[in-house]
């Protein structure tokens, strides 16, 4: 054991950690993030029939599964369909609301400013300052490229 | 077929998502954070809006499609209201979704609590 | 002139002290797996009628302890020292644990490898004539430590294949400077290794070579060979930690293969509880200890068991600044006859 370096010992850990089931998870991902996009057309679809406009139909489509996601998060419910569903869970507009639920409610206890508010970002926090950060760039960059 | 087109198109950026997991030790917060900016940048060159147009919402439900949104309502507010649009634009056209996550979540805090998994 | 050390990192003791009662409270869960029968308390909701996961483990462990000590016939005023740790920030449940005990308590942090670090530092305070009885005990509990350490509970993740699941229960034991065994009598203190595993969801690949360095000095500094053992157990290598440390020990030149278990994987039935790797957290050697070691010792089915509790010493801070983790893994020989 002295004689081995550390690069030789965590080669040898690799060897011995199981793979996980590749196959089963990507199916497993593709039906759970596929399903979940299908209710998303299906909700497109009940509000365009209501004569709304494209962007209030996104705008509503979103709200609709955030409070879908927030619901079966309170329920208990979303994080087994995560077990299951990996990424198919995580990547979808419902992922992101079972990231800003579950520390909200995790952190009740600890109270409603440094507990329920403060901790409500943990997982979401970086989503917003990564979207909102590089989003502004993205509009500047176009007015930039497009003076000239 | 546009709910064909939507599993389809939701399900494979989910497959990719998935297979990120498993082959790095990157966390689901890395790949959400990463898929954002994806969207971001595919949404500000352009090549999000075709995929958006074929698939709906396969394509805006995933967290791509809010970067995707955050870019486009950027670029609308650019070409609108010059340098200010450009820092309005995006959250205003992803508010709606913010505020009902922020919103629900605390809601949602205050009427439930975690349990332990089994 | 320290007359009572062996070799480099094993101290005989020289006037073993006996265990004379252990005593254990744990989970739903844990009370489903294997060892259930040897549990002295089977929890049915892991809140226990507490307010936070955090007060439900400072219980498990206070009710624990009263209970060992009550097992032996005496109260706590008898004991003179309690010894124990667990692995929330700041050890708060074994700290709110003393305050309820009102006994004079040396606070421990050892993670998962607490067991043996208190039953050797009670052992030796025993040996030396400072205490005629203490108690040494841990805990943990899945739903404190996961908040901790991982992700809220409601979040949808998928644990990883080297994930562990850390056991809700706490494990006390009583000893005595007389009593009718079974006796500590020797008492190997780990180094910390390091060997620059980052992942903290590989514990078990992050702990082995302590467990596979302390174990190997033990043999070393004894004389003892692997065949003087009825078991030898590690407190929480669980699957990929166990695979690693046998053909390691396999390399140093001793096979453990016969003898060798872990408490992680005696605790879980890891395909149907689906705990992926094992069981972990303090609680985890310290309850495999008190149930099924202790009882099967008792009934004379083991006689000479090497207890080694291994703990992986990183916090979610340091994982995130990219630091290794460094653990640790202190073996107690258990006797049931003193030579």
């Amino acid at each position: 054991m002295d004689k081995m370096t550390n690069k030789d010992y965590q080669k040898f850990v690799e060897e011995k950690i199981p793979k996980p089931i590749y196959l089963k998870n990507a199916i497993n991902a593709f039906l759970i993030g596929g399903l979940i996009c299908t209710l998303g057309q299906v909700i497109r679809n009940i509000l365009f029939s209501y004569n709304l406009d494209e962007k209030t139909v996104a705008i509503g489509t979103s709200i609709i599964l955030i409070f879908l996601g927030s619901l079966l998060t309170g329920l208990g419910i979303y994080d087994k369909i995560g077990k299951h569903g990996g990424a198919g869970a995580t990547v979808p507009i419902t992922g992101f609301a079972n990231s800003i639920v579950s520390p909200a409610m995790e952190f009740k206890r600890e109270g409603f400013i440094f507990g329920v508010a403060a901790r409500m970002f943990i997982i979401a926090g970086p989503v917003l300052v990564y979207g909102v950060g590089s989003s502004v760039i993205m509009g500047i960059l176009y007015i930039i490229l497009t003076k000239r | 077929m546009e709910y064909l087109k939507a599993f389809l198109v939701g399900g494979s950026i989910c497959v990719i998502g998935q297979i990120i997991l498993d082959r790095t030790k990157l966390t689901p917060a890395h790949i959400l954070v990463g898929f954002l900016i994806i969207g971001v940048i595919l949404g500000g060159i352009g090549w999000y809006e075709p995929l958006v147009k074929f698939g709906e919402a396969g394509a805006t439900v995933p967290i791509s499609g809010f970067g995707y949104t955050l870019s486009r309502g950027s670029i609308e507010g650019a070409k609108a209201k010059g340098i200010i649009g450009a820092f309005t634009g995006g959250l205003e056209a992803a508010a709606g979704g913010i505020a009902a996550a922020i919103l629900f979540g605390y809601i949602m805090a205050v009427v439930s609590n975690p349990k332990t998994k089994d | 002139m320290a007359i009572k050390r062996v070799g480099l990192q094993t101290v005989k003791l020289s006037n073993p002290p006996s265990i004379i009662s252990g005593a254990t409270i744990v989970g739903p869960k844990e009370g489903e797996g294997p060892l259930k029968e040897y549990f002295d308390l089977i929890l049915e909701d892991d809140m226990w009628g507490q307010e936070s996961f955090e007060k439900a483990e400072a219980k498990i462990q206070e009710e624990a302890i009263k209970l060992a000590i009550s097992k032996a016939n005496l109260s706590p005023n008898d004991i003179q020292y309690l010894f124990s740790g667990d692995l929330l920030n700041q050890i708060i449940s074994s700290s709110y644990t003393a305050r309820q005990l009102e006994i004079p308590y040396f606070g421990l942090y050892g993670a998962c490898s607490t067991m043996t670090e208190s039953l050797s530092l009670g052992a030796m305070i025993i040996d030396g004539g400072f205490a005629d009885k203490v108690v040494c005990a841990t805990s943990s509990h899945f739903s404190s430590a996961e908040r901790q350490f991982r992700f809220p509970l409601e979040y949808g993740s998928q644990r990883p294949f080297t994930s562990q699941w850390t056991v809700t229960g706490a494990g006390a034991t009583v000893l005595s400077a007389t009593g009718n065994g079974p006796y500590i009598t020797y008492i190997t203190t780990g180094k910390i290794k390091d060997y620059g595993i980052k992942d903290a969801n590989n514990m078990g690949g992050a702990m082995a070579p302590a467990a596979i360095d302390t174990i190997s000095q033990h043999f070393k500094d004894t004389g003892y060979s692997p065949k003087d053992y009825d078991l030898i157990i590690t407190g929480d290598l669980a699957l990929v930690g166990k695979r690693i440390l046998l053909d390691l020990m396999k390399r140093e030149g001793y096979d453990l293969s016969e003898v060798y278990s872990d408490c992680g994987l005696k605790i879980f039935d890891g395909e149907k509880q689906d705990t992926h790797a094992g069981g972990s957290g303090c609680g985890c050697a310290a309850v495999v200890f008190n149930g099924y070691i202790y009882k099967e010792m008792l009934k004379r089915n083991l006689n000479r068991v090497l207890l080694v509790a291994t703990g992986a010493l990183h916090s979610p801070l340091s994982i995130l600044q990219g630091e290794s983790i460094p653990a640790i893994a202190h073996a107690v020989t258990i006797d049931n006859l003193v030579e």
